[in-house]
């Protein structure tokens, strides 16, 4: 156990011994080197938060076919740090009536419950806050508290629009999020456990974007939609209800629910990696041979991980950049009638397979779990066309019947 | 007094005081929101049992859920959402007084039991009590016939809930 | 009590704590100086218009019951789903009997009407 093989446990090792030296008992010693843990860990992820709003927008500007920031520093890197000196310079305006406790609540809470994702990421086999044995499961439990910090976002603020917005916001969240866990099943089902160190390493021979494709499309679209991000971005419909749910914060507050938001993204970007495309490792086996043994290495494996969540970060801000909002009722009329169904029948589809395929050799595996979803794929889609011509003709027929009938009163 | 006696005390005093002051606020939705601190500090009660899964999925059921819909059936049914009154009747003493006895009574009860003083078994390292959940839930001889008919008992509610609300959108 | 949910604990006293710093921050070196017309309730520029609550749709609360009877649902299928690799077949089949038996659920709200949002 050197720093460089397994850096995390070298540090603790040396620490505890440091801190017992010094007399003090092993539970104290025990949460001081987890508090100062914790404290790098969420340093780093709000550092990498900062960098993340640089990264959209200038992404956003090439998709506009524009420069974006180019101006403070080489190439607008310093723009984020500027952009957060303005906005705890500004004047904080509470609106009159508002509810001043949960008013402050609300943003901390946004922030609180993208952090917390932190403690499960796993960054490398060696690196990771704690390997949860409900990994899954807690990834579900931090939305929920983040459902929670926009309702009392929404109603603290004494706005109708705001409060509107957060309803409409809520609304859409916890109805995609039955398509979420129930896709979330999928690599529980695959790699046999709900940790996410586990499902990483399961993936080391294939990763489950090829055994399940059909998986990762509905985990895209239902991750979209509980981050609110466009084409389901309600709470900030500009051209509807201003800003949602945070038209009345102003300052700081505006900024930490902005910054939530994109740390958010890209935590479900490297949740994508980590469940999809094989997290820190998903070498296909490669890592095993003698040449290629350095991509055991933890640090390796981080820079790894975070270019897998760049990149499912990136995928998420392409769809976002690329795609008219979509109106309410045809968000949950979509969720319901179409990709909740479809998701419990994929569901299905991969527990039966699981075990009816399971005397097959590995290529027979990955082939019959790839096929069948394609299958599933194509008459899902084949569904939906014959329900659009269904409404098309239907639509004809009635224009029609109304241009005869209005023939006939002339 | 260890410290994991310490924890349980403070997660104790953070879900009794969240309690009463769910029944005793004025506003509605700061009602709502001290339930889910209350609900929230049963989900540590549950981690320190070392039932994790129990643990997430209180706060996923219960405070993504449950907690939500109270929230939206406040803001449905009440224009108003302060409670103006009196907090208290003329007689409160009565009832208190009652309350007091029947707490006396139980806790006479529970602390003659002889399993009180005792404490948890710890669980056997090595045993993993998810998967063993999981296979009890499932395996004839132990408790799938429950695990069916919780899916009847819940589309028994989804029926009853939709037919009530579907009578009153006419 | 296992050294994970103190992990998790400590990370969550610790992740409350750390956006309060800036709006602490905040708070110390932004001007002040409020005036009713900074205070008062956006309504896109112009005068407020009625007082600050909004009829609910009861759409909204069915849609929030349906959530629930599947929140539930999906969480009784994890335990299910670490169970599979194990135990033999008939151990999907129940699965499968569960699911269905919740999806005619589904059909049936939405024949209802309930799943529309009027």
């Amino acid at each position: 156990m050197t720093i460089l093989n397994d850096p995390i446990n070298f540090i603790a090792g040396w620490m505890r011994s440091l801190l017992t030296g010094w007399g003090l008992p092993n539970g104290l010693t025990t949460v001081i080197i987890y508090f100062i843990g914790i404290t790098v860990l969420i340093v780093f992820a709000m550092v990498l938060d900062i960098l993340l709003v640089w990264v959209e927008r200038k992404v956003v500007a090439r998709f506009q076919d524009r420069l974006g920031p180019n101006r403070i520093g080489p190439f607008g890197l310093i723009q984020p740090f500027a952009d957060i000196i303005k906005l705890i310079i500004k004047e904080d305006i509470t609106p009159a009536g508002a509810d001043k406790l949960l008013y402050n609540l609300g943003p901390v809470l946004a922030i609180a419950s993208v952090i917390i994702l932190w403690a499960i990421l796993p960054l490398s086999a060696k690196i990771f806050g704690v390997d949860l044995n409900v990994a899954v499961l807690y990834l579900v439990a931090a939305g929920a508290l983040g459902t929670l910090s926009i309702i009392v976002g929404g109603w603290a603020s004494n706005n109708k629009y705001a409060l509107l917005g957060a309803f409409r916001m809520v609304a859409n969240m916890i109805s995609y999020e039955i398509p979420m866990v129930v896709v979330l099943l999928i690599p529980t089902i695959l790699a046999d456990t709900m940790s996410v160190q586990g499902i990483t390493q399961a993936q080391s021979g294939m990763w489950f974007a090829i055994l399940s494709p059909l998986a990762l499309i509905i985990f895209i679209i239902s991750a979209i939609a509980e981050l609110g991000r466009s084409p389901f971005d309600l709470n900030e419909a500009e051209s509807e209800i201003v800003a949602g749910f945070h038209i009345e914060y102003t300052g700081m507050k505006f900024g930490l629910f902005y910054a939530g938001e994109l740390l958010h993204a890209f935590t479900f970007g490297g949740f994508l990696a980590v469940l999809f495309f094989g997290g820190y490792g998903g070498f296909f086996g490669l890592e095993n041979t003698g040449f290629f043994s350095w991509l055991n290495n933890p640090f390796v494996q981080v820079v790894v991980f975070l270019t897998k969540a760049m990149f499912g970060y990136w995928v998420i801000m392409w769809i976002k950049y690329s795609m008219p909002r979509i109106r309410i009722d045809h968000m949950l009329a979509f969720n319901w009638k179409f990709l909740t169904p479809l998701a419990l029948v994929v569901l299905v589809n991969t527990a039966v397979l699981s075990k009816v395929l399971l005397g097959l050799p590995n290529w027979g595996y990955v082939l019959g779990m790839f096929f069948s979803n394609i299958v599933i794929g194509y008459i899902a889609v084949e569904i939906l066309r014959a329900y659009g011509r269904n409404q098309r003709k239907a639509e004809a027929t009635l224009s029609s019947q109304r241009s005869q009938s209005q023939e006939q009163a002339l | 007094m260890t410290a994991d006696q310490i924890i349980f005390l403070l997660c104790a005093a953070l879900i009794l005081g969240s309690a009463l002051l769910v029944v005793t606020t004025r506003k509605l939705i700061h009602a709502a929101l001290w339930l889910v601190v209350a609900l929230f500090g049963v989900a540590i009660l549950y981690a320190i049992l070392q039932a994790g899964f129990l643990a997430v999925v209180q706060v996923v059921v219960y405070i993504g859920a449950i907690a939500i819909l109270f929230i939206f059936a406040v803001m449905l049914t009440r224009r108003e959402m302060l409670d103006k009154g009196a907090q208290t009747r003329s007689n409160w003493w009565l009832p208190a007084l009652l309350g007091l006895a029947i707490l006396t009574g139980l806790v006479f009860l529970i602390i003659r039991q002889p399993a009180f003083g005792r404490t948890a078994a710890q669980i056997p390292v090595g045993v993993d009590t998810l998967r063993n959940l999981g296979n009890a839930l499932v395996s004839p001889d132990a408790f799938v016939l429950p695990f069916e008919l919780a899916s009847v008992l819940l589309l028994a509610a989804l029926v009853g809930a939709v037919y009530i609300a579907s009578g009153n959108k006419k | 009590m296992q050294n994970e949910w103190l992990y998790i604990g400590i990370f969550l006293v610790i992740g409350i704590i750390v956006p309060i710093v800036p709006l602490v921050f905040s708070q110390l070196v932004a001007p002040r100086k409020p005036n009713p017309i900074k205070q008062s309730t956006y309504e896109c520029g112009i005068e407020t218009v009625g007082d600050s609550w909004v009829q609910f749709k009861a759409q909204y609360y069915i849609f929030a019951l349906v959530f629930l009877v599947f929140d539930v649902e999906t969480v009784f299928l994890f335990p299910w789903a670490l169970s599979l690799k194990q135990l033999p077949l008939f151990v999907v089949m129940e699965g499968v009997l569960f699911i269905a038996i919740l999806v005619s659920g589904l059909v049936y709200t939405w024949r209802k009407g309930m799943l529309e949002w009027a």
